[in-house]
Protein backbone atom coordinates (compact mmCIF):
# COMPACT_ATOMS: atom_id res chain seq x y z
CA UNK A 1 0.00 0.00 0.00
CA UNK A 2 3.02 2.40 1.13
CA UNK A 3 4.47 1.72 -2.35
CA UNK A 4 1.16 2.64 -4.40
CA UNK A 5 1.13 5.34 -2.19
CA UNK A 6 4.45 6.98 -3.00
CA UNK A 7 3.96 6.01 -6.84
CA UNK A 8 0.57 8.12 -7.42
CA UNK A 9 2.27 10.73 -5.50
CA UNK A 10 5.13 10.67 -7.74
CA UNK A 11 2.90 10.48 -10.91
CA UNK A 12 0.75 13.33 -9.51
CA UNK A 13 3.48 15.74 -9.59
CA UNK A 14 4.01 15.89 -13.21
CA UNK A 15 0.85 17.63 -13.20
CA UNK A 16 0.99 21.03 -13.64
CA UNK A 17 -1.12 22.46 -10.59
CA UNK A 18 1.22 19.90 -8.31
CA UNK A 19 4.04 21.59 -10.10
CA UNK A 20 3.04 24.88 -8.90
CA UNK A 21 2.71 24.13 -5.20
CA UNK A 22 6.00 22.46 -5.10
CA UNK A 23 8.18 25.08 -6.82
CA UNK A 24 6.17 27.51 -4.46
CA UNK A 25 7.15 25.44 -1.54
CA UNK A 26 10.53 24.99 -2.72
CA UNK A 27 10.82 28.78 -3.55
CA UNK A 28 10.08 29.51 -0.04
CA UNK A 29 12.59 27.07 1.69
CA UNK A 30 15.38 27.89 -0.57
CA UNK A 31 14.89 32.06 -0.09
CA UNK A 32 14.13 31.82 3.79
CA UNK A 33 11.38 32.50 5.69
CA UNK A 34 13.80 35.77 7.20
CA UNK A 35 13.71 37.39 3.91
CA UNK A 36 10.31 38.12 4.27
CA UNK A 37 7.92 39.82 6.68
CA UNK A 38 7.73 43.09 7.96
CA UNK A 39 8.11 45.10 11.22
CA UNK A 40 5.44 45.19 13.95
CA UNK A 41 4.56 48.87 13.19
CA UNK A 42 3.56 47.64 9.91
CA UNK A 43 0.94 45.41 10.06
CA UNK A 44 -2.29 47.90 9.63
CA UNK A 45 -3.47 46.20 6.49
CA UNK A 46 -2.82 42.69 7.94
CA UNK A 47 -4.05 43.54 10.87
CA UNK A 48 -7.76 44.15 9.90
CA UNK A 49 -10.12 40.85 10.31
CA UNK A 50 -10.78 40.75 6.81
CA UNK A 51 -7.12 39.61 6.45
CA UNK A 52 -7.17 37.03 8.46
CA UNK A 53 -6.77 33.39 6.46
CA UNK A 54 -9.52 31.95 8.02
CA UNK A 55 -11.64 35.92 8.34
CA UNK A 56 -15.09 34.01 8.29
CA UNK A 57 -14.97 30.47 10.49
CA UNK A 58 -18.67 30.16 10.78
CA UNK A 59 -18.60 30.63 6.41
CA UNK A 60 -15.64 28.29 6.18
CA UNK A 61 -17.61 25.24 8.69
CA UNK A 62 -21.12 25.88 6.38
CA UNK A 63 -19.11 25.70 3.22
CA UNK A 64 -16.90 22.75 4.39
CA UNK A 65 -19.72 20.66 5.29
CA UNK A 66 -21.09 20.63 1.90
CA UNK A 67 -18.44 19.77 0.04
CA UNK A 68 -17.85 16.89 2.54
CA UNK A 69 -20.95 15.71 1.88
CA UNK A 70 -21.00 15.97 -1.98
CA UNK A 71 -17.51 15.05 -2.59
CA UNK A 72 -14.68 12.33 -1.57
CA UNK A 73 -12.38 15.01 -0.41
CA UNK A 74 -12.18 17.33 2.88
CA UNK A 75 -10.06 18.87 4.74
CA UNK A 76 -6.37 20.88 3.75
CA UNK A 77 -6.67 23.86 5.72
CA UNK A 78 -8.16 22.42 8.83
CA UNK A 79 -8.73 18.47 10.32
CA UNK A 80 -10.80 16.97 7.58
CA UNK A 81 -11.53 13.65 9.90
CA UNK A 82 -15.22 12.16 11.07
CA UNK A 83 -18.15 13.35 12.38
CA UNK A 84 -20.74 13.12 10.22
CA UNK A 85 -22.32 9.40 8.53
CA UNK A 86 -23.07 11.88 5.35
CA UNK A 87 -20.09 10.50 3.51
CA UNK B 1 -32.78 22.27 22.84
CA UNK B 2 -32.61 22.29 19.30
CA UNK B 3 -35.89 24.93 19.29
CA UNK B 4 -34.74 27.19 21.36
CA UNK B 5 -31.36 27.32 19.52
CA UNK B 6 -33.09 27.56 16.07
CA UNK B 7 -35.16 30.39 17.69
CA UNK B 8 -32.13 32.40 18.58
CA UNK B 9 -30.62 32.35 15.42
CA UNK B 10 -33.81 33.26 13.57
CA UNK B 11 -33.29 36.20 15.70
CA UNK B 12 -29.95 36.94 15.19
CA UNK B 13 -30.29 36.61 11.36
CA UNK B 14 -33.54 38.58 10.82
CA UNK B 15 -32.43 42.22 13.05
CA UNK B 16 -29.53 43.14 11.57
CA UNK B 17 -29.71 46.92 12.29
CA UNK B 18 -30.34 47.66 15.70
CA UNK B 19 -28.86 50.43 18.64
CA UNK B 20 -25.36 49.95 19.97
CA UNK B 21 -26.62 49.20 23.70
CA UNK B 22 -28.97 46.95 22.13
CA UNK B 23 -26.43 44.69 20.28
CA UNK B 24 -24.12 44.54 23.90
CA UNK B 25 -27.63 42.68 25.20
CA UNK B 26 -28.54 41.04 22.65
CA UNK B 27 -24.84 39.30 22.58
CA UNK B 28 -24.82 38.82 25.97
CA UNK B 29 -28.48 37.07 26.02
CA UNK B 30 -26.31 35.07 23.31
CA UNK B 31 -23.67 33.94 25.03
CA UNK B 32 -26.03 33.07 27.94
CA UNK B 33 -27.89 30.84 26.08
CA UNK B 34 -24.64 29.14 23.95
CA UNK B 35 -23.30 29.03 27.11
CA UNK B 36 -26.11 27.12 28.71
CA UNK B 37 -26.29 24.96 25.88
CA UNK B 38 -23.28 23.67 25.79
CA UNK B 39 -22.61 23.04 29.24
CA UNK B 40 -23.97 19.77 30.96
CA UNK B 41 -24.73 21.64 34.06
CA UNK B 42 -26.20 25.32 35.39
CA UNK B 43 -23.09 26.09 37.56
CA UNK B 44 -20.61 25.27 34.96
CA UNK B 45 -23.01 27.90 32.47
CA UNK B 46 -23.14 30.68 35.38
CA UNK B 47 -19.77 30.79 35.54
CA UNK B 48 -19.55 31.00 31.46
CA UNK B 49 -21.85 34.04 31.11
CA UNK B 50 -20.35 35.76 34.43
CA UNK B 51 -18.10 38.11 32.17
CA UNK B 52 -20.12 39.81 29.10
CA UNK B 53 -16.75 40.13 27.23
CA UNK B 54 -18.12 37.52 24.44
CA UNK B 55 -17.59 37.66 20.70
CA UNK B 56 -20.73 35.73 19.66
CA UNK B 57 -21.10 34.57 15.97
CA UNK B 58 -24.43 33.16 14.23
CA UNK B 59 -25.00 31.51 10.96
CA UNK B 60 -27.57 29.84 8.93
CA UNK B 61 -27.67 28.09 6.08
CA UNK B 62 -30.92 26.94 3.48
CA UNK B 63 -29.37 24.79 1.54
CA UNK B 64 -31.59 22.76 -1.58
CA UNK B 65 -30.21 19.99 -3.96
CA UNK B 66 -33.05 20.10 -7.09
CA UNK B 67 -35.45 17.09 -6.66
CA UNK B 68 -33.69 15.60 -3.83
CA UNK B 69 -32.29 16.92 -0.45
CA UNK B 70 -32.98 20.37 1.50
CA UNK B 71 -31.42 21.49 4.67
CA UNK B 72 -31.46 24.02 7.21
CA UNK B 73 -29.05 24.06 9.16
CA UNK B 74 -28.29 27.14 11.78
CA UNK B 75 -25.05 27.33 13.91
CA UNK B 76 -23.97 29.64 16.53
CA UNK B 77 -20.60 30.07 18.17
CA UNK B 78 -18.91 32.09 20.76
CA UNK B 79 -15.62 32.91 21.75
CA UNK B 80 -14.61 34.28 25.74
CA UNK B 81 -11.58 35.48 26.81
CA UNK B 82 -10.15 33.79 29.76
CA UNK B 83 -7.27 36.06 30.63
CA UNK B 84 -4.16 37.12 28.11
CA UNK B 85 -4.25 35.28 25.11
CA UNK B 86 -6.50 32.51 26.69
CA UNK B 87 -9.85 31.84 25.05
CA UNK B 88 -12.62 29.55 25.06
CA UNK B 89 -14.69 28.69 22.08
CA UNK B 90 -18.07 27.10 21.78
CA UNK B 91 -20.19 26.22 18.66
CA UNK B 92 -23.46 24.45 18.24
CA UNK B 93 -24.88 23.34 15.18
CA UNK B 94 -27.95 21.93 14.32
CA UNK B 95 -28.46 19.99 10.91
CA UNK B 96 -32.08 19.55 9.28
CA UNK B 97 -31.54 17.32 6.45
CA UNK B 98 -34.95 16.25 4.12
CA UNK B 99 -35.62 15.06 0.62
CA UNK B 100 -34.49 12.28 -1.63
CA UNK B 101 -31.06 10.70 -2.07
CA UNK B 102 -29.54 8.59 -4.83
CA UNK B 103 -28.97 5.37 -3.72
CA UNK B 104 -26.72 4.11 -6.72
CA UNK B 105 -29.02 2.02 -8.76
CA UNK B 106 -28.93 2.58 -12.71
CA UNK B 107 -32.23 4.38 -14.39
CA UNK B 108 -33.52 2.37 -17.10
CA UNK B 109 -36.51 2.06 -19.67
CA UNK B 110 -38.67 0.14 -17.26
CA UNK B 111 -40.04 1.00 -13.86
CA UNK B 112 -38.60 -0.50 -11.00
CA UNK B 113 -39.86 -0.81 -7.11
CA UNK B 114 -37.15 -0.67 -4.36
CA UNK B 115 -37.38 -1.58 -0.65
CA UNK B 116 -37.29 0.52 1.95
CA UNK B 117 -33.88 0.50 4.19
CA UNK B 118 -35.99 -0.80 7.34
CA UNK B 119 -37.34 -3.36 5.04
CA UNK B 120 -40.94 -2.16 5.11
CA UNK B 121 -42.28 -0.22 2.69
CA UNK B 122 -41.55 0.32 -0.80
CA UNK B 123 -40.55 3.10 -3.40
CA UNK B 124 -41.48 3.10 -7.02
CA UNK B 125 -38.65 4.52 -9.65
CA UNK B 126 -40.28 5.31 -13.15
CA UNK B 127 -38.76 4.59 -16.37
CA UNK B 128 -36.38 6.61 -17.20
CA UNK B 129 -35.58 8.17 -14.05
CA UNK B 130 -32.66 8.28 -11.25
CA UNK B 131 -33.51 5.66 -8.32
CA UNK B 132 -33.67 8.14 -5.39
CA UNK B 133 -34.77 6.54 -1.55
CA UNK B 134 -37.02 9.81 -0.91
CA UNK B 135 -37.42 9.02 2.93
CA UNK B 136 -33.78 10.54 3.60
CA UNK B 137 -34.46 12.65 6.47
CA UNK B 138 -31.93 13.38 9.91
CA UNK B 139 -31.34 15.74 12.38
CA UNK B 140 -27.33 16.56 13.17
CA UNK B 141 -26.84 17.96 16.45
CA UNK B 142 -23.05 19.02 16.73
CA UNK B 143 -21.72 20.42 19.86
CA UNK B 144 -17.75 21.84 19.76
CA UNK B 145 -15.58 23.17 22.26
CA UNK B 146 -12.11 24.36 22.10
CA UNK B 147 -9.82 25.79 24.66
CA UNK B 148 -6.57 27.53 23.99
CA UNK B 149 -3.58 29.31 25.48
CA UNK B 150 -0.04 30.18 25.26
CA UNK B 151 2.14 28.02 27.12
CA UNK B 152 5.86 29.42 26.39
CA UNK B 153 7.06 32.63 24.42
CA UNK B 154 5.32 32.38 21.40
CA UNK B 155 3.74 28.94 21.89
CA UNK B 156 -0.03 28.70 21.45
CA UNK B 157 -1.22 25.23 22.90
CA UNK B 158 -5.28 24.59 21.39
CA UNK B 159 -7.50 21.80 22.46
CA UNK B 160 -10.19 20.27 21.08
CA UNK B 161 -13.69 18.26 21.53
CA UNK B 162 -16.80 17.76 19.34
CA UNK B 163 -19.73 15.59 20.00
CA UNK B 164 -21.93 14.72 16.72
CA UNK B 165 -25.15 12.86 16.81
CA UNK B 166 -27.73 12.01 14.11
CA UNK B 167 -30.39 9.20 14.35
CA UNK B 168 -28.36 6.69 12.71
CA UNK B 169 -24.66 8.20 13.48
CA UNK B 170 -22.54 9.17 16.35
CA UNK B 171 -18.96 10.95 16.60
CA UNK B 172 -16.40 11.49 19.27
CA UNK B 173 -13.22 13.63 18.49
CA UNK B 174 -10.88 14.70 20.20
CA UNK B 175 -8.16 17.48 18.87
CA UNK B 176 -4.72 18.84 20.00
CA UNK B 177 -2.55 22.00 18.13
CA UNK B 178 0.89 23.66 18.98
CA UNK B 179 1.37 27.09 16.99
CA UNK B 180 5.16 28.71 17.09
CA UNK B 181 5.77 32.20 16.03
CA UNK B 182 9.36 33.00 14.72
CA UNK B 183 10.93 35.49 12.84
CA UNK B 184 9.64 38.30 14.75
CA UNK B 185 6.11 37.05 14.63
CA UNK B 186 6.13 37.04 10.91
CA UNK B 187 6.31 33.05 10.49
CA UNK B 188 4.10 30.76 12.40
CA UNK B 189 4.73 27.30 12.45
CA UNK B 190 1.65 24.75 13.61
CA UNK B 191 1.07 21.12 13.63
CA UNK B 192 -1.84 19.53 15.02
CA UNK B 193 -3.73 15.77 15.67
CA UNK B 194 -7.35 15.15 16.12
CA UNK B 195 -8.65 11.82 16.66
CA UNK B 196 -12.25 10.76 15.81
CA UNK B 197 -13.98 7.39 17.28
CA UNK B 198 -17.28 7.07 15.16
CA UNK B 199 -20.41 4.56 15.53
CA UNK B 200 -23.04 4.06 12.80
CA UNK B 201 -26.58 2.27 13.45
CA UNK B 202 -28.35 2.09 9.95
CA UNK B 203 -31.60 1.84 9.74
CA UNK B 204 -32.84 -1.71 8.92
CA UNK B 205 -28.97 -3.03 10.50
CA UNK B 206 -25.72 -3.56 8.33
CA UNK B 207 -25.95 -4.63 4.80
CA UNK B 208 -23.91 -8.15 4.01
CA UNK B 209 -21.78 -7.50 1.36
CA UNK B 210 -23.17 -7.99 -2.24
CA UNK B 211 -26.24 -9.29 -0.87
CA UNK B 212 -29.68 -8.84 -2.88
CA UNK B 213 -32.19 -6.76 -1.72
CA UNK B 214 -35.24 -8.43 -0.81
CA UNK B 215 -38.79 -7.76 -0.89
CA UNK B 216 -40.55 -5.57 1.55
CA UNK B 217 -41.59 -7.35 4.31
CA UNK B 218 -39.85 -10.40 4.39
CA UNK B 219 -36.19 -10.66 6.08
CA UNK B 220 -33.46 -8.69 4.92
CA UNK B 221 -29.85 -9.90 3.91
CA UNK B 222 -27.67 -8.02 7.58
CA UNK B 223 -24.76 -8.78 9.73
CA UNK B 224 -25.91 -6.73 12.64
CA UNK B 225 -26.81 -3.51 13.78
CA UNK B 226 -23.91 -1.48 12.93
CA UNK B 227 -20.11 -0.67 13.16
CA UNK B 228 -16.86 1.83 14.10
CA UNK B 229 -14.67 3.96 12.44
CA UNK B 230 -11.91 5.61 13.49
CA UNK B 231 -9.97 8.65 12.08
CA UNK B 232 -6.89 9.93 12.67
CA UNK B 233 -5.86 13.19 11.19
CA UNK B 234 -2.36 15.43 11.59
CA UNK B 235 -1.43 18.61 9.99
CA UNK B 236 1.61 20.41 9.79
CA UNK B 237 1.26 24.19 8.15
CA UNK B 238 3.75 27.38 8.10
CA UNK B 239 2.29 30.60 7.51
CA UNK B 240 4.12 33.57 6.42
CA UNK B 241 3.88 37.10 5.88
CA UNK B 242 5.30 38.32 3.18
CA UNK B 243 5.04 42.08 3.20
CA UNK B 244 2.97 45.10 4.48
CA UNK B 245 -0.26 43.61 2.36
CA UNK B 246 0.24 39.55 1.40
CA UNK B 247 0.52 36.76 3.39
CA UNK B 248 0.35 32.63 2.62
CA UNK B 249 0.06 29.56 4.28
CA UNK B 250 1.03 25.83 3.04
CA UNK B 251 -0.41 22.92 5.16
CA UNK B 252 0.32 19.30 4.34
CA UNK B 253 -2.13 16.98 5.89
CA UNK B 254 -2.39 13.35 6.50
CA UNK B 255 -5.49 10.90 7.22
CA UNK B 256 -6.51 7.09 8.48
CA UNK B 257 -9.31 6.41 8.29
CA UNK B 258 -10.06 3.13 9.51
CA UNK B 259 -13.61 0.53 10.33
CA UNK B 260 -16.75 0.55 8.74
CA UNK B 261 -16.27 2.89 5.64
CA UNK B 262 -19.46 1.42 3.77
CA UNK B 263 -22.84 3.94 2.71
CA UNK B 264 -25.13 1.28 3.85
CA UNK B 265 -27.52 2.72 2.04
CA UNK B 266 -25.91 2.64 -1.36
CA UNK B 267 -25.79 0.05 -3.68
CA UNK B 268 -25.32 -1.42 -7.51
CA UNK B 269 -27.69 -2.41 -9.87
CA UNK B 270 -26.85 -5.72 -12.12
CA UNK B 271 -27.72 -5.81 -15.67
CA UNK B 272 -28.04 -8.20 -17.84
CA UNK B 273 -24.84 -8.48 -20.50
CA UNK B 274 -27.12 -9.01 -23.46
CA UNK B 275 -30.02 -6.22 -22.92
CA UNK B 276 -28.09 -4.09 -20.45
CA UNK B 277 -31.44 -3.72 -18.43
CA UNK B 278 -31.10 -4.30 -14.91
CA UNK B 279 -31.93 -8.08 -13.97
CA UNK B 280 -35.46 -8.97 -12.42
CA UNK B 281 -34.81 -12.72 -10.95
CA UNK B 282 -36.88 -12.07 -7.65
CA UNK B 283 -39.62 -14.69 -8.20
CA UNK B 284 -41.63 -13.10 -4.95
CA UNK B 285 -41.60 -9.47 -6.65
CA UNK B 286 -40.93 -9.35 -9.92
CA UNK B 287 -40.60 -6.04 -10.48
CA UNK B 288 -37.45 -6.13 -7.89
CA UNK B 289 -34.29 -5.18 -9.70
CA UNK B 290 -31.04 -6.90 -8.82
CA UNK B 291 -29.26 -5.06 -6.48
CA UNK B 292 -25.99 -5.80 -4.53
CA UNK B 293 -24.94 -3.59 -1.21
CA UNK B 294 -22.50 -2.06 -1.44
CA UNK B 295 -18.27 -2.94 -0.12
CA UNK B 296 -15.55 -0.74 0.57
CA UNK B 297 -12.15 -1.26 1.52
CA UNK B 298 -12.15 -1.03 5.37
CA UNK B 299 -8.96 1.51 5.63
CA UNK B 300 -7.66 4.58 3.58
CA UNK B 301 -5.22 7.67 4.04
CA UNK B 302 -5.66 10.69 2.38
CA UNK B 303 -2.62 12.97 1.81
CA UNK B 304 -3.04 16.45 0.82
CA UNK B 305 -1.31 19.72 0.40
CA UNK B 306 -3.21 22.95 0.78
CA UNK B 307 -1.84 26.41 -0.32
CA UNK B 308 -3.27 29.64 0.42
CA UNK B 309 -2.78 33.34 -0.34
CA UNK B 310 -4.33 35.96 0.65
CA UNK B 311 -3.53 40.24 -0.64
CA UNK B 312 -4.82 43.15 -0.03
CA UNK B 313 -4.52 45.76 -3.24
CA UNK B 314 -5.38 48.81 -2.03
CA UNK B 315 -8.92 47.91 -0.13
CA UNK B 316 -9.87 45.53 -2.27
CA UNK B 317 -8.82 41.89 -0.71
CA UNK B 318 -7.78 38.75 -3.06
CA UNK B 319 -8.29 35.19 -1.35
CA UNK B 320 -7.05 32.25 -3.12
CA UNK B 321 -6.50 29.45 -2.32
CA UNK B 322 -5.56 25.51 -3.69
CA UNK B 323 -5.65 21.92 -2.75
CA UNK B 324 -4.10 18.95 -4.31
CA UNK B 325 -5.83 15.69 -2.16
CA UNK B 326 -4.26 11.87 -2.91
CA UNK B 327 -5.47 9.23 -1.76
CA UNK B 328 -5.19 5.18 -1.21
CA UNK B 329 -8.63 4.69 -2.96
CA UNK B 330 -7.12 6.21 -6.26
CA UNK B 331 -8.46 9.31 -6.30
CA UNK B 332 -7.20 12.31 -7.20
CA UNK B 333 -8.46 15.97 -6.32
CA UNK B 334 -7.90 19.31 -7.04
CA UNK B 335 -9.79 22.35 -5.53
CA UNK B 336 -9.29 25.75 -6.50
CA UNK B 337 -11.74 28.72 -4.71
CA UNK B 338 -11.10 32.33 -5.31
CA UNK B 339 -12.74 35.30 -3.49
CA UNK B 340 -12.65 38.94 -3.90
CA UNK B 341 -13.59 41.31 -1.57
CA UNK B 342 -14.44 44.75 -2.83
CA UNK B 343 -15.76 47.41 -0.41
CA UNK B 344 -18.51 50.07 -0.95
CA UNK B 345 -19.20 52.91 1.62
CA UNK B 346 -20.27 52.62 5.60
CA UNK B 347 -18.10 49.18 6.15
CA UNK B 348 -20.48 47.28 3.31
CA UNK B 349 -19.32 45.28 0.57
CA UNK B 350 -19.68 42.68 -1.88
CA UNK B 351 -17.59 39.63 -1.83
CA UNK B 352 -18.05 37.64 -5.34
CA UNK B 353 -16.86 33.88 -5.16
CA UNK B 354 -15.69 30.54 -7.22
CA UNK B 355 -14.62 27.66 -6.76
CA UNK B 356 -13.69 24.76 -9.11
CA UNK B 357 -13.44 20.97 -7.73
CA UNK B 358 -11.90 18.33 -9.48
CA UNK B 359 -12.06 14.63 -8.80
CA UNK B 360 -11.14 11.28 -10.02
CA UNK B 361 -12.96 7.83 -9.50
CA UNK B 362 -12.11 5.49 -6.85
CA UNK B 363 -10.57 2.50 -7.98
CA UNK B 364 -13.19 0.14 -6.63
CA UNK B 365 -15.77 2.52 -8.25
CA UNK B 366 -18.65 0.71 -10.80
CA UNK B 367 -22.00 2.45 -11.86
CA UNK B 368 -22.94 -1.42 -11.98
CA UNK B 369 -22.28 -4.95 -12.41
CA UNK B 370 -22.64 -6.68 -15.62
CA UNK B 371 -24.46 -10.09 -15.21
CA UNK B 372 -22.02 -12.69 -12.88
CA UNK B 373 -19.46 -10.11 -12.56
CA UNK B 374 -21.25 -9.13 -8.91
CA UNK B 375 -19.03 -10.61 -6.26
CA UNK B 376 -21.02 -13.31 -4.44
CA UNK B 377 -22.85 -12.13 -1.20
CA UNK B 378 -20.59 -11.73 1.91
CA UNK B 379 -17.40 -11.58 0.07
CA UNK B 380 -15.93 -8.94 2.29
CA UNK B 381 -12.46 -8.52 0.44
CA UNK B 382 -14.16 -7.78 -2.81
CA UNK B 383 -14.98 -3.99 -3.45
CA UNK B 384 -17.37 -1.89 -5.30
CA UNK B 385 -19.66 0.86 -4.92
CA UNK B 386 -21.65 2.85 -7.24
CA UNK B 387 -22.21 5.98 -5.19
CA UNK B 388 -21.38 8.90 -7.33
CA UNK B 389 -19.86 10.65 -5.65
CA UNK B 390 -16.95 8.51 -5.57
CA UNK B 391 -17.46 8.77 -9.30
CA UNK B 392 -15.21 11.36 -11.87
CA UNK B 393 -16.61 14.20 -10.94
CA UNK B 394 -16.44 18.54 -11.57
CA UNK B 395 -18.01 20.98 -9.18
CA UNK B 396 -18.49 24.80 -9.57
CA UNK B 397 -19.32 26.80 -7.71
CA UNK B 398 -20.81 30.53 -7.85
CA UNK B 399 -21.32 32.94 -5.54
CA UNK B 400 -22.25 36.50 -4.42
CA UNK B 401 -21.31 37.67 -0.93
CA UNK B 402 -22.59 40.91 0.38
CA UNK B 403 -22.30 42.42 4.16
CA UNK B 404 -21.44 44.68 6.14
CA UNK B 405 -18.64 44.99 8.88
CA UNK B 406 -17.99 47.59 11.45
CA UNK B 407 -14.94 47.46 14.26
CA UNK B 408 -17.75 45.51 16.54
CA UNK B 409 -19.56 43.68 14.35
CA UNK B 410 -20.83 42.58 10.95
CA UNK B 411 -23.13 40.39 9.14
CA UNK B 412 -23.26 38.88 5.44
CA UNK B 413 -25.61 37.14 3.38
CA UNK B 414 -24.46 35.07 0.23
CA UNK B 415 -25.76 33.24 -2.40
CA UNK B 416 -23.85 30.42 -4.35
CA UNK B 417 -24.56 27.94 -6.78
CA UNK B 418 -22.88 25.10 -7.24
CA UNK B 419 -23.01 22.42 -10.15
CA UNK B 420 -21.95 18.87 -9.62
CA UNK B 421 -21.21 16.86 -13.56
CA UNK B 422 -19.87 13.29 -13.39
CA UNK B 423 -18.49 12.06 -16.29
CA UNK B 424 -21.03 9.34 -18.10
CA UNK B 425 -19.70 5.49 -17.95
CA UNK B 426 -17.68 4.59 -21.07
CA UNK B 427 -18.58 0.96 -20.87
CA UNK B 428 -22.40 1.57 -21.38
CA UNK B 429 -24.20 -0.74 -24.05
CA UNK B 430 -27.43 -2.24 -24.80
CA UNK B 431 -30.71 -0.27 -23.30
CA UNK B 432 -28.32 1.53 -20.95
CA UNK B 433 -26.64 3.73 -23.32
CA UNK B 434 -30.20 5.90 -23.69
CA UNK B 435 -29.84 6.53 -19.92
CA UNK B 436 -28.24 9.00 -17.68
CA UNK B 437 -26.52 7.21 -15.54
CA UNK B 438 -24.45 10.20 -13.96
CA UNK B 439 -27.08 13.24 -13.82
CA UNK B 440 -26.19 16.98 -12.71
CA UNK B 441 -26.76 17.83 -9.75
CA UNK B 442 -27.82 21.93 -9.41
CA UNK B 443 -27.54 23.13 -5.42
CA UNK B 444 -28.33 26.63 -5.00
CA UNK B 445 -28.16 27.66 -0.89
CA UNK B 446 -28.30 30.93 0.99
CA UNK B 447 -26.10 31.92 4.16
CA UNK B 448 -26.99 34.81 6.65
CA UNK B 449 -24.08 35.33 8.86
CA UNK B 450 -24.17 37.81 11.89
CA UNK B 451 -21.33 38.45 14.18
CA UNK B 452 -22.43 40.18 17.23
Amino acid sequence: MQQQIIDMTTMTLRRPAARAVMSLAAIIWLSGCSSLGVNPWERGTLAKPEMALDSQPIVSALDDHIYFSKEASSGGRSFGGGGCGCN
Amino acid sequence: MADAASEVVAVAVTDPGKPAGRTRSLSSTLAMATAALLSSTGSQAGFLSDDADWQVSAGLLVYNEQDRVSAVEPVISARKSLDTDEFLNLKLTIDTLTGASATGAVSADLPQTFTRPSGNGQYRIGADSTPLDDTFKDTRVTLNAGWERPVAEELTLTLGTALSKEYDYLSLGLSSGLARDINGGNTTLSGGFSASFDASEPVGGEPVPFAAMQPSGTEQIRQGSGSDKQVYDAIFGVTQIIDQRSLFQLNYSISHSSGYLNDPYKFISVVDPVTGNPVFENGDQVDLPTVAYENRPDTRTKHSLYAQYKISLDDRILDTSYRFLTDDWGINSHTLDFRYRIPLSKGRYWQPHLRYYRQSAADFYTPFYIGENRPAAGDSSSTGSADYRLGELTGMTVGLEFGRRTTSSGWSVAAEYYLQSGDEPDNKFGALSSQTLYPDVDIFFLRFVRDF
